[in-house]
């Protein structure tokens, strides 16, 4: 089944194969923001609070 | 608002429960938008595509709220010289050329059927739009090409402040020069020309949109203050 095929059987009638594409570039969009946000938060807190637990532990010279 | 903000640790203390609330909200918004846009009837003129109204106009509005952003937070960064204010501008900058993107992206899908045209380059909307988008890579380009981050912050910083021109040529536009894009049809004199079965939608949904940036905003903006606190951690270990 090809994929003009498929988006001519959602909603949206002889335009469903401009709709749907349009709504998953959005999706995609969100995904890609939501995604490289929350793992750039975690990764950069993380290296932080290990800095951190590195300097407390750590005697100075 | 802003200034109790500025501080850094205030900052970390507010984003850390706003910035869930706002990502819920947005949810909630946009999920309650497209639900609600999709159930509209085929508009007379453009028919069932009228459905792609409901996220590329949220995702343009967003664009320029993201560059509008993008500006205050350079302009703070350049006059007052606030380390929270660069930080919230090169978080603003990834987000908005991705709203950017969409909105183009989502405008072609629209602009083929209605115009029979993926793109065109004579219309000034389109156009205007496009040097957007460019602006937002323009200044991620120029901060990440420039090794020294201060210099590299304070370049972009001017990009992004000469950038701003462009926010009223983009909203005039469709005023001020004959285009194919539709003219102005929520903010104009007169009241919008939508009817409320589009406009509810499409107002749910914009807002929504804003909302996402803004949570997004704040935790990337997290991020950036906790990747400045590892980087000068680290010098301070190596140092001792």
């Amino acid at each position: 089944m090809s994929l003009p095929l498929i988006l001519g059987a959602l909603p949206g009638g002889k335009y469903a194969v401009y709709i749907w594409p349009a709504y998953g570039v959005t999706v995609l969009g969100f995904a890609w923001m939501t995604a490289d946000t929350l793992v750039r938060a975690w990764r950069w807190r993380r290296k932080a609070q290990a800095q951190e637990a590195m300097r407390q532990t750590s005697p100075q010279s | 608002m802003l200034s109790y903000l500025a501080n850094p640790l205030r900052f970390m203390r507010v984003s850390r429960w706003l910035a869930p609330i706002l990502g819920g909200g947005a949810a909630v918004l946009i999920g309650l938008g497209l639900t609600l846009g999709l159930r509209t009837p085929p508009d007379y003129q453009q028919g069932d595509t009228v459905w792609i109204m409901f996220v590329h106009v949220p995702a343009a509005w967003t664009a320029m709220l993201a560059y509008a952003a993008l500006g205050a937070a350079s302009f703070t960064s350049l006059v007052f010289r606030h380390p929270l204010a660069d930080q919230a501008a090169k978080a603003a900058a990834p987000l908005g050329a991705v709203f950017t993107g969409i909105a183009l992206v989502t405008g072609s899908f629209w602009g083929r059927p209605m115009w029979g045209a993926w793109w065109v380059w004579g219309d000034a909307r389109l156009v205007s739009v496009l040097v957007l988008f460019l602006l937002f890579l323009g200044y991620l380009a120029l901060r990440a090409s420039i090794d020294d981050e201060v210099k590299g912050a304070r370049a972009a910083e001017i990009l992004a402040l000469v950038g701003l021109i462009n926010l009223p040529i983009i909203h005039y536009s469709v005023e001020w020069w004959n285009t194919l894009h539709q003219g102005e049809s929520i903010l104009r004199k007169g009241g919008p020309a939508l009817a409320p079965v589009y406009l509810t939608p499409l107002l749910l949904a914009g807002l929504g949109f804003s909302l996402a940036f803004g949570a997004l905003w704040l935790v990337r903006t997290r991020a950036e203050v906790w990747r400045r606190r590892a980087v000068s951690l680290e010098l301070q270990t190596a140092l001792r």
